[in-house]
Parts: C-alpha cells; sequence; structure tokens
C-alpha cells in the first residue's frame, strides 16, 4: 500500500489473468453502473409507453439545441480524453497535462450550460413535481450530473498527479482508468440526449 | 500470483507488524480482521432481528397482553402501558425483515465467510484492494447503524414490510426515507465487496489453482458476488425513484387521483405502483440466492471433510451454482402473481421459475449422494450440514407450489410463505452459517469451540425451529395471513390460533438455545482447546497450507496448487486427504 | 341447502370449498402436497440408510470413487418431468380458466369493489345494470366512493360497506380497484385472491356455490390497521337476493 491510501490500490504482483486487478475493478463496477442507469432508463421507457399522465413537453420547451450543444461537448471531451492517455503512452507529459485540462474544462462547460438548463425549465413549468416527465428528466439528468462531477474529480486527481509527475509511459494505468470512466459518463448522455429531449 | 521469494520481503505482511493497534485491529485493511469484524457485527444484528421478533411473538400469541420484562421499558409511542401498538408491531415486522436479510444473514454469509475463507482457499496474500475491502465494512457499519436508529425517528422506524411497496412507504413516516438512505450505504457498502471478491478471485489464484480446482465454496462466493454487482443496482435505482417522490414530491409510483388518509393528494401523479415491485423484486429474488449460495458452500466444504470423500459431482455442482446465478434474473414477478400483471407475463414466470428448481435439487442430489460411500463423522460442523440438507429441503419444496400460480392464488401473502422462507433462510443459511462458524472456528482463533455445549445447541436449535415454522406451514393452509398484528381480528384465523402460542414457546426456547452458544463463543474464544493448524484434517489451502490463526499475509511458504479441492481417501496416499499443495510423490505410500 | 356457520367453513385444513373453481385448485395443492411428501419420505430414508451404513468405523476407509452422475440425473429429471407436467397439463389451464376466461356480463352479477384504509365499499349498479359515474371530489363520510348523484344511472345504485351480498350459483364478475394504498381482495373460502392497485381497475370471478357468510380478508399490508381490515360476503339464494337489492333501494329513496 501506498502511502495515501486510494480507492484502487492494489499490490503490484503478477495477476492471474494477466489483467491488472484496477482494470478487471472498473469494469465490474461499470457494469453495475450499467445496472443502475438501466433500471432508470427502463422505468422510463415503462411508464412513458404505459402510464395515460405521461404528458412529453413539446420540444422548444426543452432547449433541444443547447442539449445538442452539450452533446457535442462531452463528444469531445471523450476525443481529449483518448488524446490524454495517447500522449502519455509516449510519454508526452505536457500534451497529456493540455488534453486532461481541456477535458475537464468540457466537463465543466457540460456542467455550466446544466445550471442554465435547469432553471429555464422551471421557468417553463417543468419541475420534478410538476408531472412524470418532469420528474425524470431531473432525477436522470441529476444523477449523471452526479456522475459528471465524479468523473471531473477523478480526472483531477490524475491531472495533479500528472502536473507532479507520477505518469509515464510504463505508470499509467490510472489514466486509463480515469478514461474509461469518462467515457462511461459521455455514453451515459449520448443514450439520455434523445431519450429525453427528441423522442 | 507467482510467489516468487523476492516478493517476500518487500511483500505487505513485514511492513505490517508495527502498525499501531487502530490501524492493525479498528481500520485494518487485512480481509482476515475485516472478515472477523463483519462476523462479529453482522450476528450483532442478527441477535437484534431476533429480539424484534420475539416481541412481536409475544404480540401475535397473547395480542393486548403487556410484554413481560421488556415492555416497561418501550415508549408510549410504541407500547403504552407495555402493550404494543399496531404502528410499531409494523416497523418491527419491517425491520426484522430488513436487518435479517441485509444486515444480518447476507453479510455474515458472503462479507465474513467469504472475506475470511476465499482469499485463504485461492492461496492469496489478501484481497485486490484491501483498502477498498475495509471501506466497505466501514460504509456497511454506517448503513446499519442509520437503519437501526430510524427507531428514533418521529413516527418510528419503516413500517412498510422490508418489501416496501408503494404508495405505502412513498407516503408513510419520515422513517421510511431513513430506510432508503441506509440501504443506499448497504447497497454501496456490498457492490465494493463484491468488486472485490471477483477481482480476487479472477486475479490471485495460486499458481496452478484453475478454474476446476477452486473449492466449492469459492465458486459459490463468486456467483454470489456477480449476483450482488448485477442485482443490487437496480433496487439502488428503484430507491432513488422512491426517495424522489418522497422529499421532492416526484411522481413514480404516485397514480392519479389518488386519495390518502381521507384526502386527495395533491400531484399531478401518473405514476405506476408496479413499476416499484418490478424494480424490487429484481434485486430481492436474486438476493434470496445470494442469501444461499454461500451457505451451499458451506455445506460443500462440511460435507467434503466430514465424509473423507470427494465431493459427488464438482462438475456438476458447478454448472448448478452458474444456472442458479443466471435463472435468478428471470424468476422474480414470481412474487407478483396477484398483483394484476398481464397473465402471459404471469405465464413466462410460472415457468421459469420451475425451472430455476432443478439446479437446487441437482445441488441436494449431489450432497447426498456424497454420503454414500464415506465414511461419516458426526463432528459439530457435519451436524448442521447433514441437519441442512432435510431442513432446506423442506423450504424448497414448499416453495414449488407457491411457484405455480394456481396455487398460489390461496398461499400467497398467508403464514404458508412465510413458513417456506424460514425454513429457506433459518434452518437453511442459518443453520449452515453455524455449522461454518463451529467449523472454521478453530482457523479464525486458534481455538476449538466445545463440543458439549455445541450440541445442546444443536438439538435446541433445530427442534425450537422446527417448532417455530412447521406450525406456519399449517397455518398457512388453513389461511392464516401474514403482517397480522392481531390475528384474533378476524374468524378464519381462528381455529388454529393454539398454534401461535406453541410459535411463540419454541421462539422463546431458541433464544434460551442461542445464549449456549454465546456463552460457548465467548468461552472458546479464550479458553478453548487450542487447535492445531488443520485440525479437520482437510485438504483445502486455508486449512492445508496456513498456521491457524493465519499470520498477515497468510502463506508462510511459496503455494502451487497440484490437485482438486477434494482429494479425500485416495487410494495409496498415505493419509486420507491429500492437500491441494502437496505434490504427489510427498503423498504416495512407498 | 342451509347456511354454513363459521365453526363448518373454517378448521385445521383448508377451508370450506365455496367457489365453483375452489375444489379444482384444493386438488391442485393435494397433488403437489402428496408429490413433495413423497420426494421428501425417498430422500430422508435415503439419507438415514446412508447415515447408518457410512458412518464412521475404524479400519474401514471411504470409497475414492463414486457413482456414475447421470444416476444423479434421474431424481432430477423425475422432479423435472413431474413440474413440466404440473404446470403444462394442469396449471396453465386452470391459471386461463379463473384469471382470463371470464362470465359474460350479461348473466353475471357486476359488481365494482373499492378498496381504502381500512375497509371494502361494495358498489352495485342497480336494477339498470349501468354503474352511475364517481369522482374523488365527491368523496365524504357519508359518500365513501364518491358517487355522483347528477348522474341518473347513480339513482338506483346501492352502496354497502364490508358487507358484499351475492348470489348462489351464479358467477359474480367483480370490478376491483383501490382508493389509496394496494390491498388485496381474499375470500379464503372462494380461494380467491387479488391485489387492489391504486391506479389500476383489475376484474376477477368467483361463483359462490353454498349459502352462507363468508370472511372477506385483506392481503396486502396496507397501514396499521390491516389486521382489521375485512368484511363479509353474504351469500344469498337469487329471491333473496332480489329481496335485498328492493330492500335498499327503499331506504335510498327514502333517505
Ligand atoms: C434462501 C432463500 C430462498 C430460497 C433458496 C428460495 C427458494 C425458492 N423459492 Fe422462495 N422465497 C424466499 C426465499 C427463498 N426462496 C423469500 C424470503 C420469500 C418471501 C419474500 C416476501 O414476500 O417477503 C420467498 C417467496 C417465494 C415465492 C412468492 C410467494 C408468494 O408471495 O406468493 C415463490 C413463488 O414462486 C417462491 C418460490 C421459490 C422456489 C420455487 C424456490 C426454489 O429455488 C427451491 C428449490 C429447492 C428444492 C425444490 C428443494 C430440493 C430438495 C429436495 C429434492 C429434497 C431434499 C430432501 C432431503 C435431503 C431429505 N418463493
Ligand atoms: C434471513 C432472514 C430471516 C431470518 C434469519 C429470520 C429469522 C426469524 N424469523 Fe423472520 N422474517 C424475514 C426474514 C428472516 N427471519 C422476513 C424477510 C420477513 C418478512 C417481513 C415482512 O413481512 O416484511 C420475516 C417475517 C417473520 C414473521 C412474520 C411476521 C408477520 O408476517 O407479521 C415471523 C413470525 O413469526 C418471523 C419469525 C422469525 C423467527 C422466530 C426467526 C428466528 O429463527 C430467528 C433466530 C435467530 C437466531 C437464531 C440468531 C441468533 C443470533 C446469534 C446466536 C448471534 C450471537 C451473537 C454473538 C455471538 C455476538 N419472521
Ligand atoms: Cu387493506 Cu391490508
Ligand atoms: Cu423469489
Amino acid at each position: 500500500m501506498s502511502s495515501t491510501p486510494w480507492i484502487l490500490d492494489a499490490s503490484d504482483e503478477p495477476t492471474s489473468t494477466g489483467v491488472p486487478h484496477g482494470k478487471l475493478g472498473i469494469w465490474v463496477f461499470l457494469a453495475s453502473e450499467v445496472m443502475l442507469f438501466g433500471s432508470l432508463i427502463s422505468s422510463y421507457i415503462v411508464l412513458r409507453l404505459g402510464s395515460t399522465h405521461f404528458i412529453v413537453p413539446p420540444h422548444e420547451f426543452l432547449s433541444v439545441p443547447v442539449a445538442a450543444l452539450n452533446t457535442f461537448v462531452l463528444i469531445i471531451s471523450s476525443v481529449t480524453m483518448v488524446m490524454a492517455l495517447a500522449s502519455i503512452q509516449q510519454d508526452d507529459r505536457k500534451g497529456m497535462i493540455m488534453y486532461l485540462i481541456a477535458t475537464i474544462l468540457c466537463g465543466l462547460i457540460f456542467l455550466g450550460v446544466k445550471t442554465w438548463e435547469y432553471p429555464h425549465k422551471w421557468h417553463e413549468g417543468i419541475t420534478i413535481q410538476s408531472g412524470l416527465f418532469g420528474s425524470f428528466y431531473f432525477t436522470m439528468t441529476g444523477l449523471h450530473g452526479l456522475h459528471v462531477i465524479g468523473g471531473i474529480a477523478f480526472n483531477l486527481y490524475i491531472l495533479i498527479q500528472g502536473i507532479r509527475g507520477k505518469w509515464s509511459s510504463t505508470h499509467c494505468q490510472r489514466v486509463e482508468y480515469a478514461g474509461i470512466y469518462w467515457h462511461f459518463v459521455d455514453l451515459v448522455w449520448v443514450v439520455l440526449f434523445p431519450l429525453l429531449y427528441l423522442l | 500470483m507467482e510467489t516468487t521469494a523476492s516478493h517476500s520481503p518487500a511483500g505487505v505482511h513485514d511492513v505490517h507488524p508495527d502498525l499501531p493497534f487502530v490501524r492493525k485491529y479498528v481500520f485494518s485493511t487485512d480481509h482476515k480482521v475485516i472478515g472477523i469484524q463483519y462476523m462479529i457485527t453482522s450476528m450483532l444484528f442478527l441477535l437484534s432481528g431476533f429480539t424484534m421478533m420475539l416481541l412481536m411473538r409475544w404480540q401475535i400469541a397473547y395480542p393486548g397482553t403487556p410484554i413481560p420484562f421488556i415492555g416497561k421499558f418501550l415508549p408510549e409511542t410504541m407500547a403504552p402501558g407495555g402493550v404494543m401498538l399496531p404502528e410499531f408491531y409494523n416497523q418491527l415486522g419491517a425491520m426484522h425483515g430488513t436487518i435479517m436479510v441485509f444486515l444480518g444473514v447476507v453479510p455474515l454469509g458472503v462479507a465474513a465467510f467469504g472475506n475470511y475463507v476465499l482469499p485463504l482457499q485461492i492461496g492469496a496474500k489478501d484481497m485486490a484492494f484491501p483498502f477498498l475491502n475495509m471501506l466497505s465494512y466501514w460504509v456497511f457499519l454506517i448503513g446499519g447503524v442509520l437503519m437501526l436508529s430510524s427507531f428514533a425517528m418521529p413516527g418510528g422506524a419503516a413500517q412498510s414490510g422490508w418489501t416496501s411497496y408503494v404508495p405505502l412507504a412513498d407516503l408513510a413516516p419520515p422513517g421510511q426515507t431513513m430506510w432508503l438512505i441506509a440501504m443506499t450505504f448497504i447497497i454501496t457498502s456490498s457492490l465494493f465487496g463484491a468488486i472485490n471478491f471477483i477481482v480476487t478471485t479472477l486475479n490471485l489464484r495460486a499458481k496452478g489453482m484453475t478454474w476446476m480446482r477452486l473449492p466449492f465454496f469459492v465458486w459459490c462466493q463468486f456467483v454470489t458476488a456477480v449476483l450482488l454487482v448485477l442485482a443490487f443496482p437496480v433496487l439502488q435505482g428503484g430507491a432513488l425513484l422512491q426517495l424522489m417522490d418522497r422529499v421532492a414530491h416526484a411522481n413514480f409510483f404516485i397514480p392519479a387521483n389518488l386519495i390518502f388518509g381521507g384526502a386527495p393528494v395533491e400531484r399531478p401523479g401518473g405514476g405506476n405502483p408496479l413499476l416499484w415491485q418490478h424494480l424490487f423484486w429484481f434485486l430481492a429474488h436474486p438476493e434470496v440466492y445470494v442469501l444461499l449460495l454461500p451457505e451451499f458452500g458451506i455445506v460443500a466444504e462440511i460435507i467434503a471433510n466430514g465424509t473423507r470423500k470427494p465431493l459427488f459431482g464438482y462438475k456438476e455442482l458447478v454448472i448448478s451454482a452458474c444456472g442458479i446465478g443466471v435463472l435468478s434474473f428471470v424468476v422474480w414477478a414470481h412474487h407478483m402473481f396477484l398483483s394484476g400483471m398481464r397473465t402471459d407475463v404471469t405465464k413466462f414466470f410460472t415457468i421459469t421459475t420451475m425451472i430455476i428448481s432443478i439446479p437446487s435439487v441437482m445441488v441436494l442430489t449431489c450432497f447426498l449422494l456424497s454420503l454414500r460411500g464415506g465414511s461419516i463423522h458426526f463432528n459439530l460442523p457435519m451436524l448442521f450440514a447433514l441437519a441442512f440438507l432435510p431442513l432446506f429441503g423442506i423450504g424448497g419444496l414448499t416453495g414449488l407450489p407457491l411457484g405455480f400460480t394456481p396455487t398460489d392464488i390461496y398461499l400467497h401473502d398467508t403464514y404458508y410463505v412465510i413458513g417456506h422462507f424460514h425454513y429457506v433462510v433459518v434452518t437453511g443459511s442459518l443453520i449452515a452459517l453455524f455449522g461454518g462458524l463451529y467449523f472454521w472456528f478453530p482457523k479464525m482463533f486458534g481455538r476449538h469451540m466445545n463440543q458439549r455445549l455445541g450440541k445442546i445447541h444443536f438439538w435446541i436449535s433445530v427442534t425450537a425451529m422446527n417448532g417455530i415454522f412447521f406450525p406456519m406451514l399449517i397455518q398457512g393452509m388453513s389461511g392464516v395471513l401474514r403482517r397480522q398484528f392481531d390475528p384474533t381480528a378476524q374468524i378464519h384465523n381462528h381455529p388454529t390460533l393454539i398454534l401461535n402460542k406453541v410459535m411463540t414457546i419454541s421462539a422463546l426456547i431458541l433464544a434460551l438455545g442461542q445464549i449456549v452458544f454465546i456463552v460457548n463463543f465467548f468461552y472458546s474464544l479464550f479458553k478453548g482447546k487450542e487447535a492445531q493448524s488443520n485440525p479437520w484434517n482437510a485438504t483445502t489451502l486455508d486449512w492445508a497450507a496456513c498456521p491457524s490463526p493465519p499470520p498477515h499475509g497468510n502463506f508462510t511458504q511459496d503455494i502451487a496448487v497440484h490437485r482438486g479441492p477434494y482429494e479425500y481417501s485416495v487410494p495409496n496416499h498415505k493419509t486420507d486427504w491429500s492437500p491441494q499443495h502437496v505434490p504427489d510423490q510427498q503423498l504416495v505410500k512407498s | 341447502m342451509t347456511p354454513l356457520t363459521p365453526d363448518k367453513i373454517y378448521g385445521w385444513g383448508v377451508p370450506f370449498a365455496a367457489s365453483s373453481y375452489a375444489a379444482k385448485l384444493d386438488r391442485q395443492l393435494n397433488i403437489f402436497h402428496a408429490a413433495m411428501i413423497l420426494i421428501f419420505v425417498c430422500w430422508a430414508v435415503y439419507m438415514a440408510y446412508c447415515l447408518i451404513r457410512y458412518r464412521a468405523k475404524p479400519g474401514v476407509p471411504a470409497e475414492y470413487g463414486h457413482l456414475s452422475v447421470v444416476t444423479s440425473l434421474i431424481p432430477d429429471g423425475i422432479i423435472l418431468a413431474f413440474e413440466m407436467f404440473m404446470i403444462f397439463a394442469i396449471g396453465l389451464p386452470s391459471w386461463a380458466h379463473v384469471m382470463e376466461n371470464f362470465p359474460v356480463e350479461k348473466e353475471a352479477n357486476v359488481v365494482h369493489v373499492i378498496a381504502q384504509q381500512f375497509a371494502w365499499n361494495i358498489h352495485y349498479p342497480g336494477p339498470d345494470g349501468v354503474f352511475g359515474r364517481t369522482s374523488i371530489k365527491l368523496i365524504s363520510s357519508g359518500n365513501p366512493i364518491g358517487l355522483d348523484d347528477s348522474d341518473p344511472a347513480a339513482k338506483d345504485d346501492i352502496v354497502s360497506i364490508n358487507q358484499f351480498h351475492v348470489p348462489v350459483n351464479k358467477p359474480t364478475l367483480v370490478y376491483l380497484s383501490s382508493l389509496d394504498v394496494i390491498h388485496s381482495f381474499n375470500v379464503p373460502a372462494f380461494r380467491t385472491k387479488q391485489d387492489a392497485t391504486p391506479g389500476m381497475q383489475v376484474r376477477i370471478w368467483f361463483e359462490p356455490i353454498q349459502l352462507g357468510t363468508f370472511e372477506i380478508a385483506c392481503a396486502q399490508l396496507c397501514g396499521l390497521g390491516h389486521y382489521r381490515m375485512r368484511g363479509d360476503v353474504i351469500v344469498h339464494t337469487q329471491d333473496e337476493f332480489d329481496a335485498w337489492i328492493k330492500k335498499k333501494l327503499a331506504e335510498k329513496s327514502e333517505s
């Protein structure tokens, strides 16, 4: 164990499968995340198709262009995340730091847009109490927002350790894990966006 | 794991001996310490769940009479004058179910035995993520304490059953919110644990420990962990929706035009109460196999050891365990046959339910056939394992008419259901867990538990448990419904009322029997007969390859595995047990 | 046929089979329990045999080998075959009979049952056979289901609380719903049970074949009064039933 206890700390001994613990761990964790969002998404589908009281607000109220922008921002951030990993794998520390900052900025932009969007929706009369759509919209995007915050925190940790010079081409698994998680968070949004805004 | 000598000097275990007490025993990252912490904690929860049930059983058998001794100390809001209120009865019922399942049996089977035994059996020095493992315990403890403390909330603890059916739970007093928050902690904790188990089993097996050489216990824990990872998040999703309904006035489970407490609920509604039931049972059915699979593993270890004979049909057992795991995801709606689902859905689920009983039958068949041709030693763990077979059998068999839709119409929500699942979770899981405790106690603490006290505990427990749960089946057949604060209020309960007294007295006897156990536990902890490293002459690594109790880092030598887990009575071998890690040439008779 | 008294209806076993499908469902319970006891006894005997025959004896080692795996699959196969037979030959048809094949409305006694904490409201359409409009806005202590008296169809409607009068030997079709939380309509003597969920209306049916008073219980936890949420199904002859309706209508027009 290193001096700072960190959740994914593990021994560096060779493993039976050859895959590092952290990588397996993060995939198992994502499997459970898939089930979590899966349960919400399937609830949404069931009620949307099944409930007579599911009133979908007209598209004008939903600020689709803004959300499309947000989708775009997140996709960009995924690309920069890939670039960050690629950079450190070639021992390009500066590049990694630049790309990580870009990723984090994209995440912050996404959250910023959301903090604009929420009051806007309240203004239009769409609140968590106003009906089933509102209930789902705020619960699902809220939970996703929490995951974005978590992802930004993870990336920040990677960034700070990167500035301190901790990562190198042979020692960059955590950068990869942060990337896997970040891609997952993006992917969830890519599913939520059409579900909540377009359909 | 290739344990070459070069690892030992830098390995974890040399760092730790000079750790301060707090890091060594309280905030420890050693899987053995965490396992024991989990064990003690979950036994305390079992005890509290049992105490709640004794209060309830008193009310059921002697409705309206003050509870002896304890009644005086209960506040006015729960039991004025020592006589229980219906609200309080419902709180106790919901908390008994929740605590027993999520804070008692599952942590004991999965987190305590899994943590302690699994790394030892696969030849690992520790779990893959020791820190996460510690976190899992502390998050669990917070969840458990929150859950218990909810009795102090205004309006008391959760009171809508452990199933928390909506809209009743949506509109219940604040204790329900606490239930949801506590569940979130418990779910998080078991997620941490499950990730750890999966990665550890995949990655930290000793050299030569192939999948088909894993002890059956490890297989069971592995399947259990997969169930936890995939099923619990769904309840987490449901709990989030219910929490939003309660605190933010969302509409997920609130139908339109709802009336509550005589006044309309001022919400647009449109939600669907059945949705909660689907989300809940999607977790809770796999959960009942989480209650069972680790215990199957324990029984397998004990039977192989006690019969001195390889387990029958190892491959078949592994296939059955995996089959149970997969199928447990497609039977959840058998708890909802009468909820008003579409009838073609019920047909699907009645068929899958019948099919899932087959892997369990296969496991039981293998255990039974393992007895044949053995040399059966009736030691203490073996008594519990042998009692498990027929008694779990009663529980499993009574599951069949429940899974069969036409008969479930009559039996649903009667005491027959209560009898069914107490036979599987108490005389099944709990009995197996007791067996496991007696079995691994020498490994954990280096001392034996007292045999005579153990036998007294065994006979009292088994008799008293049947005295509690068999009458439930009879009452259920005569139509007595569950969750009845006062059974005398309905005419059709009257003929079998006398059985309530039988059950309550049996429960009191069971409680007395547990005192024997508790005394034995603490006595043996300090004064028990000292145990060798392998007192049961077992073959698996936890016994054969490390001292009792194992040191930090578990193994003092490098482990390489040469054979399957249950090589007992191998012809031409010197001893009737052939440990997994000893090469052939050292075992063969010269 | 004389009405049955409670001590004749309820006993240690299943209650008296007072509806047309009760005996059929009981028979399946019996088949299951016979099979379960048979399975259990066979296994228990075998287990006892093993425990005695193979108990540890000094100098007698355990056998290393086993029977072939196929042997173990035989009992598993028998149980599977039994279960599949039960489902396809008996289970699905009788489930369909109880839960899907509803009596024709014209030939049945059609009733709305509306559950609430902690009572059963029974709503009869009256002689015109049409249910009056209801609205939750009109609910009050005197009008538990919110019947709208301005609706002409509601004029001859009858509402009774916890007293469910039905004619014998004629199917009763129930539209079941709930005002507040989930309840479950359970008449043990009829082997009828169905959840009443708010926001949903489901149909169930039964045909009483015996005169008498049969208890309605609530089978789903619905709050602190769940245990005392009970009612009675009172089974009359058709004549008595018609007379009861007349009497109720007269009472209604008086007030
Ligand atoms: C450990 C937990 C556990 C286990 C293993 C099981 C196992 C099974 N359960 Fe059970 N069940 C519960 C825990 C469990 N259950 C709980 C907690 C509830 C209630 C929840 C609530 O409502 O609060 C419940 C409720 C429940 C219901 C809902 C009833 C209702 O509400 O109406 C149903 C219906 O299908 C059901 C079916 C089954 C079936 C078919 C099995 C099968 O898997 C069983 C298969 C096993 C066998 C068939 C036995 C084989 C044995 C032999 C062949 C004989 C051996 C004999 C000797 C050795 C002598 N269970
Ligand atoms: C794993 C689950 C589990 C376990 C073990 C038990 C154990 C017991 N249960 Fe429970 N029960 C449930 C799960 C469980 N129950 C559930 C889910 C419900 C439904 C709730 C609902 O309706 O919502 C229920 C409901 C329920 C009812 C129905 C209540 C009602 O419907 O109104 C009854 C009635 O008698 C009952 C009785 C008992 C009894 C007498 C025991 C006894 O067997 C208990 C025996 C306990 C022990 C033997 C443990 C002793 C502990 C130790 C020895 C530890 C020692 C400690 C140290 C050394 C530190 N239970
Ligand atoms: Cu109504 Cu229980
Ligand atoms: Cu189930």
